[in-house]
């Protein structure tokens, strides 16, 4: 909540978010609802091994079967169509939506069926006949790294594709001059976002027209973009529905390749081609699988646990092809030292290819796994000091006087007061008494921890570790745009130009808006043009869209009002300085009874030229396309760059027991101190922390994409990915804070990603926190209780339990 | 995930049922569909024909038979769970059906259903192991019967006859004054299949010795298993808990347990010891507590 | 096949493969796209109905098996155009939702909750909502859904000066 409720009116008030009406009665308006006549169906034909070339792909049986139409293959496909957009330079690693030659992992797509229904697409797709020959395959990063490894890709000469380190500041000297040292290995298992509607995309060319209509379950820069490249067409022919409501992504809803094989499909053939997959095929063949991250941290510090310097070397394992996922180890770069005040760093960010699913962006773009292996570290500081982690955590932090703060890899923090946000935590759970429940759970016979993360959530979505990890790339602008129209009876409409999924964009839009004209947000429609009717848009992706949408909305609404009033002042013939403007009015300070109302503005603007100050086009339309703010600068030689304009904090603290004989964790309090700057509204805020949490915390202990030794995926369903139910996720307390952002418009900052980043984090501390009794400790994420219970009878056994 | 295609017939009668399953190998029996639907959406399970049985009311019942509870093959998980009836007579069966899957799964789910699945992490074959049950079932016109013991032989696979439907399961009852249930299982999520699981009843005498005991294993191996031994060990005693300890501790030393994704080998032995020991414990403690059966 | 499906009240006549699940049933050939395709095996609970108004699965289900039982969907609980059930209205007040995906499914348990048991405890709602996975809330402002339409509705038979 806001720390001064009387200085907005609609901002920071709890409000309804109005997009919940349509989707309480089933009325979304999910990919999957919509019902495009003549539309037809696929079904993907999938490679059933890690590895394997394409020898021959027999399409006879399937051709004959009633309702079936087409057979794709990768080679038709091929020669259509350019290979999809990589963020990285290495052209000898393309990436196709369907198979070229290579399979490069079980799963994924050789050839694609199109058929009347779902149903007999899935008929015939079985009786597609593919004869393959078998290659030598590799899963593990570290494999994939060494001299003589198996490579995925051929032609590319070795499974690197990004091996990048920077130095920023006197590493060498700080570890030399530090009294103390520490070294942690962190494993984050590969898993997702896994949202419940998977990816669909119907697509539709209209060949008189030249229009290609797309509707998708889409979350993705530069879509429209990537589908006139691929497709070969430009993109003004390309239009993009935004008004699509998508059922949950959190980052991976990119659906690329589904977008160009349909897009391809409904041109060659003529009529709407609609692909939704199932479960299966999403999970094994969707290409959104998240990261799978190794960490080597290297620490220097002193006796009071101040780290003065970090090496940190980031291996990550990206499947078998790569879109925009590497970018997933420059992105935290922008935090790179998290709250604290380490004064040099070392960071090598390497991506290697192995036969595994493709990987997708995942809710903070590598955020919440480098946050793991920053507050493991910390932790391990302090107990090998002897001294508590929140103190040693203090100590290290960033103090608010200090803001604006900027770190050694080159990003300014814009504000922040961590230990504001500890203190109120502490005053509402008392650490004491936590310690004490600790205890009495320890002398009762459970292991019982307390776990610990503070962690930053950078938001603006700047995307420059493009430029950062790929100099090739001098992007130096991630906008977003609103348009505001009064019409001809006074009624305000506003757009933007993206999809959502859940975030609530409509209610934001309407609040900013209705703030700054100081009228009902209710009465103000926001719609989502389609792609041909947009203004630029960077899409929700980092943490953005209450700093850019919300920014634009309210530039876009000020350039109204300054409008609205220079056309009042002129009817009153008044200077500038004696207008008022108030609730959609504007009076004469001087003579308050001469004023103009919101109609007769509304008039003027519409239908009375004659009474309009001169140079000033009729009507009430604005728009307004917006930059990052602090954004605009390429990265420096050495890679330092600004990163995110905005960085929301979050500090949790949780209590977990473990049962010694069973490894079943469980979280029996959970609490966490949150600062996103200004809350827009407040109920879309604590739901993203909420949700985040929950999320992290299957990240923690239940979810992973495990693939056994014949990389096959052995968690291919809902049966084997354990998603968090109710029973899973504690209660959870969220204690406030709010520090604006000097750099945006109402000193919000994003919250999209709140809790995920840092709940995997405090998970991992309280359960090593728990079994630092036994001398043991894990670091690998997901920690299942299988491996709890293995690991904790090994060392009772040790110690003659 | 769209099923094969297939035919569909509803059965009126039982062996209008068994008489289309022997017409045809791969044909089915569908009642609650909780585990074979989902087989068929997966391509795994591709029937040619399902016969559905739901509407076959001789299935669907529960009945005193006055040594047992006789339960129809089609009755649903959750009319057993809520039931007066067995929660008095087979109170072990009410303290373990709310472990079965999710509510909306036991609203269709059915006793037969999971007995005939046989899969080696579900409740109701352990509890038919547990407690000595016999189940029913109709082939060719006859009715037969197989005690629980006969009927599991490995993961999915029972030893019901070609062409056979399950029709009921009866449950013994334990008349003595002081019986308890004890129950337990692990999993990484509450209603997910157990990793291990344990059952157990005992039957006190006044003077508070164990009269009677049942104890079984579930999802360690690849059906779910009496611990002999240790019942004839501690048959007689106190059931404290050093002796119960050793006695599951024998029992379990020599299986070879399952070993996959979600637990290892020595994970299922140690912690098939543990849940056997609790629940034996928990028998016993109820059974003092009680006067008559456990709530 | 030939089926008659009782949904919403209305009996439809409805020619069906004996392969089509009531989810996609009721989806495609009834327009009633409220219910939605999560996992087709039963885990994520989006596809809920209520079958005589207990929730199943509609993806469990054959819609030929469907036949004779009165089926609900989340159309047949929303009260006229426009309007909003004193369920839907404090999943609104609350934000128990964020895509809206597992919604109807999470309405529809509080329908068949509420009317066996009108003052439920949070232990009985988590264990309501346990079979419906939701990627996005984290449940609490579901849970909190549910306890404000439970009270709701228990006090909605009295006037309201008479409440509290």
């Amino acid at each position: 909540m806001s720390e001064n409720p009387d200085h907005f009116r609609f901002v920071s008030t709890d409000r309804r978010v109005r997009e919940d009406r349509r989707f309480v009665v089933g009325k979304g308006n999910f990919v999957a609802d919509i019902d495009v006549a003549n539309t037809r169906h696929v079904a993907l034909v999938t490679c059933p091994y890690p590895a394997a070339a394409i020898k021959s792909i027999d399409k006879s049986a399937a051709l004959a079967m009633p309702g079936v139409h087409y057979v794709l293959d990768g080679r038709e496909l091929a020669e259509a169509t350019l290979p999809l957009m990589t963020g990285l330079d290495t052209p000898n690693v393309p990436r196709r939506p369907l198979a070229l030659d290579v399979a490069r992992y079980a799963g994924e797509w050789v050839a694609a069926v199109v058929a009347d229904t779902r149903a007999l697409a899935e008929d015939a797709a079985e009786t597609v006949k593919v004869v393959y020959e078998k290659l030598p395959f590799v899963l593990d990063a570290e494999q994939a790294l060494q001299a003589g490894s198996v490579l995925v890709h051929e032609a590319h000469g070795s499974n690197v594709l990004l091996d990048k380190t920077f130095v920023w500041g006197a590493v060498d000297k700080d570890f030399a001059d530090s009294p103390r040292h520490l070294s942690l290995r962190v494993k984050w298992g590969r898993s997702s976002t896994v949202p419940i509607e998977t990816f669909g995309v119907v697509a539709s060319w209209d060949p008189w027209r030249e229009i290609l209509d797309v509707w998708a379950s889409i979350q993705m820069p530069r879509y429209a973009d990537q589908i006139g490249i691929a497709l070969k067409i430009p993109v003004s022919s390309v239009r993009v529905h935004y008004d699509v409501d998508v059922g949950g992504s959190y980052g991976v809803k990119r659906g690329i390749k589904h977008t160009v094989l349909v897009g391809y499909l409904t041109r060659r053939l003529g009529f709407p081609v609609r692909l939704i997959e199932d479960r299966l095929e999403n999970m094994r063949g969707g290409d959104a699988h998240g990261p799978e991250r190794l960490f080597n941290v290297d620490v220097a510090f002193d006796d009071s646990g101040v780290i003065r310097s970090m090496k940190m070397r980031a291996l990550e394992n990206v499947g078998a092809y790569a879109g925009r996922s590497p970018f997933q180890l420059g992105k935290p770069v922008g935090a790179i030292v998290g709250p604290y005040k380490i004064q040099s760093v070392q960071y090598r960010a390497m991506a290697v290819v192995t036969n595994k699913t493709t990987q997708e962006a995942v809710r903070g773009f590598g955020q919440s796994p480098t946050n793991v292996a920053i507050e493991r570290t910390i932790d391990e500081v302090a107990h090998t000091l002897g001294l508590d982690p929140i103190e040693v955590r203090r100590r290290n932090m960033i103090r608010h006087e200090e803001f604006p703060y900027t770190i050694p890899s080159g990003t300014t923090y814009d504000s922040g007061d961590y230990h504001t946000v500890i203190d109120k935590v502490l005053a509402h759970t008392s650490y004491e008494d936590l310690k004490k429940e600790r205890d009495r759970l320890r002398s009762a016979g459970k292991l019982a921890g307390i776990g610990i993360a503070a962690c930053l959530e950078p938001s603006g979505g700047n995307a420059m570790f493009e430029a950062l990890i790929n100099p090739k790339i001098t992007t130096t602008t991630f906008m977003d745009s609103c348009r505001i129209t009064v019409d001809g009876l006074g009624s305000i409409t506003a757009t933007m130009h993206t999809t959502s999924s859940g975030q609530g964009h409509e209610t934001l839009v309407s609040t900013v808006i209705g703030e700054v004209l100081q009228v009902n947000p209710d009465s103000i429609r926001v719609t989502r043009p389609d792609s041909l009717n947009s203004l630029p848009s960077g899409t929700p992706v980092g943490s953005r869209m209450a700093i850019m949408l919300g920014g634009a909305a309210f530039h876009a609404a000020n350039k109204l009002k300054t409008k609205l009033t220079a056309i009042a002042t002129h009817d009153l013939g008044i200077p500038l300085e004696r207008a008022i403007y108030a609730n959609g009015e504007v009076y004469d300070r001087n003579a308050p009874q001469d004023r103009r109302t919101w109609a007769d503005l509304v008039q003027i603007a519409h239908r009375n030229f004659h009474r309009m100050p001169s140079d000033m086009e009729p009507g009430l339309a604005v728009s307004h396309v917006m930059q990052v703010p602090t954004g605009g600068k390429l990265p420096t030689a050495d890679g330092r760059v600004q990163m995110y304009p905005c960085t929301s904090f979050e500090f949790h603290l949780i209590l977990v027991t473990i049962d010694p004989d069973l490894g079943t964790p469980e979280i029996v309090c959970y609490r966490i101190g949150h600062d996103c700057g200004t809350v827009i509204n407040p109920k879309i805020v604590r739901g993203m922390t909420m949700g985040g949490i929950a999320h992290g915390i299957g990240a923690a202990l239940y979810e992973e994409f495990a693939y056994d030794g014949e990389g096959q995926l052995m968690a291919q369903s809902f049966m084997d990915y354990l998603l968090p139910s109710s029973h899973e996720v504690p209660p959870v307390e969220i204690i406030h804070h709010v520090t604006p952002s000097p750099n945006t418009v109402l000193g919000q900052k994003g919250s999209g990603e709140s809790g995920y980043l840092g709940a995997p984090a405090a998970v991992a501390n309280a359960i090593n926190d728990a079994l630092r009794p036994l001398g043991i400790s894990t670091n690998t994420l997901p920690i299942k209780v299988s491996v709890l219970g293995d690991m904790i009878a090994a060392a009772r056994a040790n110690k003659g339990h | 995930m769209k099923a094969a295609p297939f035919e569909y017939s509803r059965a009126a009668d039982i062996d209008e049922a068994c008489a289309l399953l022997a017409a045809d190998e791969s044909t089915r029996v569908v009642a609650g569909g909780q585990t074979l639907v989902p087989m068929m959406a997966m391509r795994l399970a591709r029937p040619t024909r399902l016969i559905d049985i739901n509407r076959i009311a001789a299935l669907s019942y529960i009945r005193d038979d006055g040594e047992t509870i006789a339960i129809g093959a089609t009755t649903r998980q959750c009319v057993v769970e809520r039931d007066p009836l067995v929660a008095r007579k087979v109170p072990l069966l009410a303290r373990a059906i709310p472990w079965i899957g999710h509510a909306a799964t036991r609203a269709r789910g059915t006793i037969g259903g999971s007995l005939a699945n046989a899969d080696p992490a579900a409740e109701l074959p352990l509890l038919a192991i547990t407690l000595d049950a016999v189940l029913n079932y109709r082939v060719d016109g006859q009715t037969a019967e197989m005690p629980a013991r006969d009927f599991f032989i490995g993961p999915m696979i029972t030893t019901l006859p070609t062409g056979a439907c399950l029709t009921g399961v009866r449950f013994p009852v334990w008349r003595g004054a002081k019986v308890g249930v004890g129950f337990h299982e692990v999993n990484a999520r509450r209603s997910d299949f157990a990793f291990v699981s344990a059952a157990a009843q005992v039957e006190l005498g006044d003077d508070g010795e164990c009269k009677r005991i049942a104890i079984a294993i579930g999802a360690a191996v690849d059906f779910p298993m009496r611990l002999d031994s240790a019942e004839q060990q501690l048959q007689g005693g106190a059931l404290a808990d050093a002796a119960v300890q050793a006695a599951v501790t024998d029992a379990l030393a020599d299986i070879d347990p399952l070993a996959d994704l979600h637990a290892s080998a020595e994970y299922r032995r140690r912690v098939a010891i543990n849940l056997a020991a609790r629940a034996v414990a928990d028998a016993r403690s109820q059974a003092q507590g009680s006067k008559n059966h456990a709530h | 096949m030939r089926i008659e499906l009782n949904v919403n009240g209305a009996v439809h006549e409805l020619e069906v493969e004996p392969r089509t699940t009531l989810l996609d049933c009721l989806r495609d050939q009834l327009a009633l796209t409220g219910a939605h395709a999560g996992c087709e095996h039963g885990v994520c609970g989006a596809c809920t109905v209520l079958f005589d108004g207990v929730a199943v699965r509609a993806c469990l289900m054959f819609a030929v098996q469907a036949q004779g039982t009165p089926i609900t969907t989340i159309e047949g609980v929303t009260p006229g155009p426009g309007e909003l059930s004193p369920i839907q209205d404090a999943f609104c007040e609350t934000h128990g939702m964020q895509c809206g995906y597992c919604t109807p499914a999470m309405i529809l348990v509080a329908h068949a909750l509420l009317a066996n048991n009108p003052d439920p405890t949070r232990e009985d709602i988590v264990e309501a909502i346990s079979g419906n996975i939701c990627r996005c809330t984290g449940y609490a402002q579901i849970v909190e859904a549910f306890a404000l339409a439970a009270e709701r509705l228990r006090g909605a038979n009295r006037p309201s000066e008479l409440r509290k």
